[in-house]
């Protein structure tokens, strides 16, 4: 038993920081940082760096890209990257829809959209979630009628996230509304976001981001060939979308990186005299989030551990721990930097009030505190909430 | 990075669970306890016929050269059957203070002993103004001709009361808190001068407050270097937070089975209690902290022989308070979960709730590492 990093593995890491070191855009970098979501050019342009060095889908199969990483290697990637921090890979291209169309996918599917998504050429979104259909995903309404060679699309999909800039969603719709089960009367389909009738509505979060909106279909033709798998068996393609990519769930270089940018403020901002980062009270807040990232980082290397050494391709339960563990440091990390703030966490520091004076009008570091807070409280709501994270741990391990 | 255990960790592993099972039952362990050691001399024999009392020492001494993966895997399993035995005393925390600052004849004379069973040992460092800090010696040993003479006071001795041989930290030069001056000697249990009075720990377990009046020891009764001694506590130290961390895994384990069960057999409102989605939920989070604590109880495990100080000593922190904090918060909720009989003497559960109720209070509490980790950042 040795918990170390091999020598190889650490290599990795180091080659892994080099290329970002060289390829990433200081400036984006730094705005990260601080908080700041990537636009949707800037996602664009790094997954297209990723793709010329073969690392923009490294889940897929080989022959369409795959990077055949082992488990410990992803998560090198994985956390490398969200402790730079970079942008994210393009979390429905490559870690949703890409793994499910190299499984379930035509292969004329598979030869139009698989290099498409990997190149960002398409920007994909999820339409699954429903104004009656959120932990309970399989009450789902949208209603697709077949006529001829097209289904019919009727409906509405809810908190879809980046739906204003996507070029493509893959959908989940209802193709029988008399099955005997309701899981087995959906089928996933692959809708054009240009097809008429579908109108987009923005839902403003608390953070004041447009990142979620409503997404209506109404009548929306979409051809049978942009079905993926059989009629009807949408709900085996969801599961296996859902629990395929597991690696880097857990978000810890996010929340390393969220921890070193509140040390990094407390050594700026003063209290009682002195540097807060001298307030001990302060430091046994740090000192606690560090005690809860080593256990869950090495909770995840067990999890790694024992995914590469089963073949069925289930999804492990305890990917349930790292994202309950996960999300609860992402909110513990934020919590902290907005508490760094102090009483300078409560404006909305907006670039325009800067702007109208010419002249900033609070120290720099005050804009960030509370964005990061508010957005990261979905954290345990999205991916199946932390609440249905605990379901699935009794179901698959406790049996009560 | 590999969490694989070999053939032979695994045989140990399964044999020690073979017999634990068998003999170490919760109503065995109860006629252990009325024994007047306070624990079972024929299981002691079983230990040393097993080996497992000689796991870590260099097969020179009889040993099978052993590490702390070995040693944590047997912890677990007397966690899971809480065993009363003074294994944590004279294997671990004595066995590494001779391991590490022993001379050859130490060691060769009483090493085999040992691992035979014939020898049980105490380390004697703690005292009652002290807390957890581990440089607050105040008992002195004054160099005379022929040898050393100590005077001083230890407290809360684990098994203590019946060790042959205690190992005592003891202030040969320096002030109070001063980490230079300390110097560790071996002294026999039975020596002039020593009073020992042994008790009951709220778990079961036996230690003993120990007073040294004018005891007088040889100059072989040295171990390791005059004023030498500190460095050699901090190891011993790391050694018990190891092995006992593994112990209190193997406790969580078995109070998540416990109380899993209860949930599916107690009937109220005429269903399993278990079937209440809050109570599931509970259960959920007690899985999770067990397995967040047996990945700290593996960290330290690892980090016993790691050579760097500040890496081990971070590490060690990091481990304590996260196998507490889990341990706390499992055995909190195991009683919980049962309801009144959680509360008896008389069923299991209370008995595990006390014994990981000890790991909080041996070798530093949770505030102490998280004070020890917050005051490294700047």
């Amino acid at each position: 038993m040795d918990l170390r990093f091999t020598a190889e593995e650490i290599a990795w890491r180091d080659e892994v920081r080099a290329f970002i070191d060289a390829e990433l855009d200081p400036a984006l970098r730094e705005r990260l940082r601080v908080g700041f979501n990537p636009t949707k050019q800037e996602t664009i342009d790094w997954q297209r760096k990723l793709n010329k060095k073969g690392w923009a889908c490294p889940g897929w199969p080989a022959e369409w890209g795959g990077a055949a990483w082992t488990p410990v290697q992803r998560l090198i990637f994985n956390e490398a990257i969200q402790s730079a921090p970079a942008p994210d890979l393009q979390g429905f291209n490559i870690t949703m829809l890409g793994p499910v169309l190299s499984h379930f996918g035509t292969p004329e599917q598979k030869a139009y959209f698989l290099p498409r998504a990997a190149n960002l050429d398409d920007w994909w979104c999820q339409g699954f979630s429903e104004p009656g259909a959120g932990s309970d995903l399989a009450s789902l309404k949208t209603a697709a009628k077949r006529e001829g060679d097209f289904y019919i699309v009727n409906g509405q999909k809810i908190w879809t996230s980046t739906a204003h800039m996507a070029d493509w969603v893959f959908a989940l719709v209802r193709t029988d509304p008399n099955a005997r089960k309701k899981q087995e009367g959906i089928s996933f389909l692959l809708i054009d976001m240009k097809t008429p009738g579908i109108t987009v509505r923005p839902i403003i979060s608390i953070d004041g981001s447009h990142h979620l909106n409503e997404v209506f279909f109404d009548d929306v033709k979409v051809p049978v060939h942009q079905r993926v798998y059989e009629e009807n068996r949408g709900w085996d393609v969801a599961k296996y979308l859902l629990g395929n990519e597991r690696s880097g769930i857990a978000r810890l270089g996010k929340s390393r990186a969220n921890l070193e940018f509140a040390v990094d403020t407390a050594r700026q901002v003063r209290s009682g005299g002195a540097p807060l980062i001298e307030d001990r009270s302060f430091r046994q807040r740090i000192a606690q989030i560090e005690v809860d990232i080593k256990a869950l980082e090495l909770t995840q290397m067990r999890v790694i551990a024992a995914a590469s050494k089963k073949s069925d391709g289930k999804p492990d339960p305890f990917s349930s721990l790292l994202k309950i563990k996960g999300t609860e440091l992402l909110q513990a990390t934020s919590e902290l930097i907005m508490d760094t703030g102090g009483p300078m966490a409560m404006p909305i520091w907006a670039s325009e009030l800067h702007a109208l004076g010419n002249e900033p009008i609070a120290p720099e570091w005050a804009g960030y505190m509370a964005a990061p807070y508010l957005m990261l409280r979905a954290a345990s709501i999205y991916g199946g909430t932390n609440e249905i994270q605990r379901n699935i741990l009794n179901k698959a391990v406790l049996r009560l | 990075m590999d969490f694989d255990l070999t053939d032979d960790q695994k045989l140990l592993t399964d044999s020690v669970a073979r017999l634990l099972g068998d003999r170490y039952t919760f109503e065995a362990r109860k006629g252990f306890q009325k024994q007047d050691a306070g624990w079972s001399a024929d299981m002691w024999g079983q230990f040393a016929e097993m080996g497992l009392l000689g796991l870590p020492f260099d097969e020179a001494y009889g040993g099978f050269g052993g590490g702390a993966v070995d040693i944590m895997l047997v912890m677990e399993q007397f966690g899971k059957a809480l065993v009363l035995e003074p294994y944590l005393a004279t294997v671990v925390l004595a066995g590494t203070a001779l391991r590490i600052a022993g001379s050859e004849a130490q060691k060769s004379a009483i090493l085999p002993e040992i691992v035979g069973g014939a020898l049980k040992l105490a380390f004697a460092h703690g005292e009652q103004g002290a807390r957890y800090d581990l440089s607050d010696v105040t008992t002195r040993a004054a160099k005379t001709a022929s040898g050393w003479v100590l005077d001083g006071a230890k407290s809360v001795v684990l098994h203590g009361d019946c060790a042959d041989k205690i190992v005592v930290s003891a202030r040969t030069s320096g002030a109070r808190n001063d980490e230079a001056g300390i110097t560790l000697f071996l002294v026999d249990g039975n020596a002039k001068g020593v009073t020992r009075r042994g008790y009951q720990l709220r778990d079961g377990t036996r230690a003993a407050e120990i007073s040294f009046a004018s005891v007088e020891v040889g100059d072989d009764a040295l171990l390791g270097t005059i004023g030498g001694g500190f460095p050699v506590i901090g190891r011993v130290v790391e050694a018990g937070i190891s092995a006992m961390s593994a112990e209190v895994v193997g406790s969580m384990d078995k109070m998540l089975d416990v109380t899993l069960e209860y949930l599916r057999t107690r009937q109220q409102f005429g269903k399993a209690i278990g079937e209440n989605q809050v109570l599931q939920h509970k259960a959920a989070d007690m899985l999770m902290s067990t397995e967040q604590g047996r990945s700290m109880s593996m960290l330290a495990a690892m980090m016993v022989d790691e050579a760097d100080d500040a890496e081990r000593g971070r590490n060690f922190a990091l481990a304590k308070v996260g196998v507490g904090q889990a341990g706390r918060f499992v055995s909190q909720n195991a009683v919980q979960l049962h309801g009144g009989i959680g509360m008896t003497e008389e069923y299991l559960i209370g008995h595990y709730f006390r014994r990981v109720m000890m790991f909080e209070h041996s070798f530093g509490d949770t505030a102490y590492y998280l004070n020890k980790l917050a005051d490294q950042v700047h």
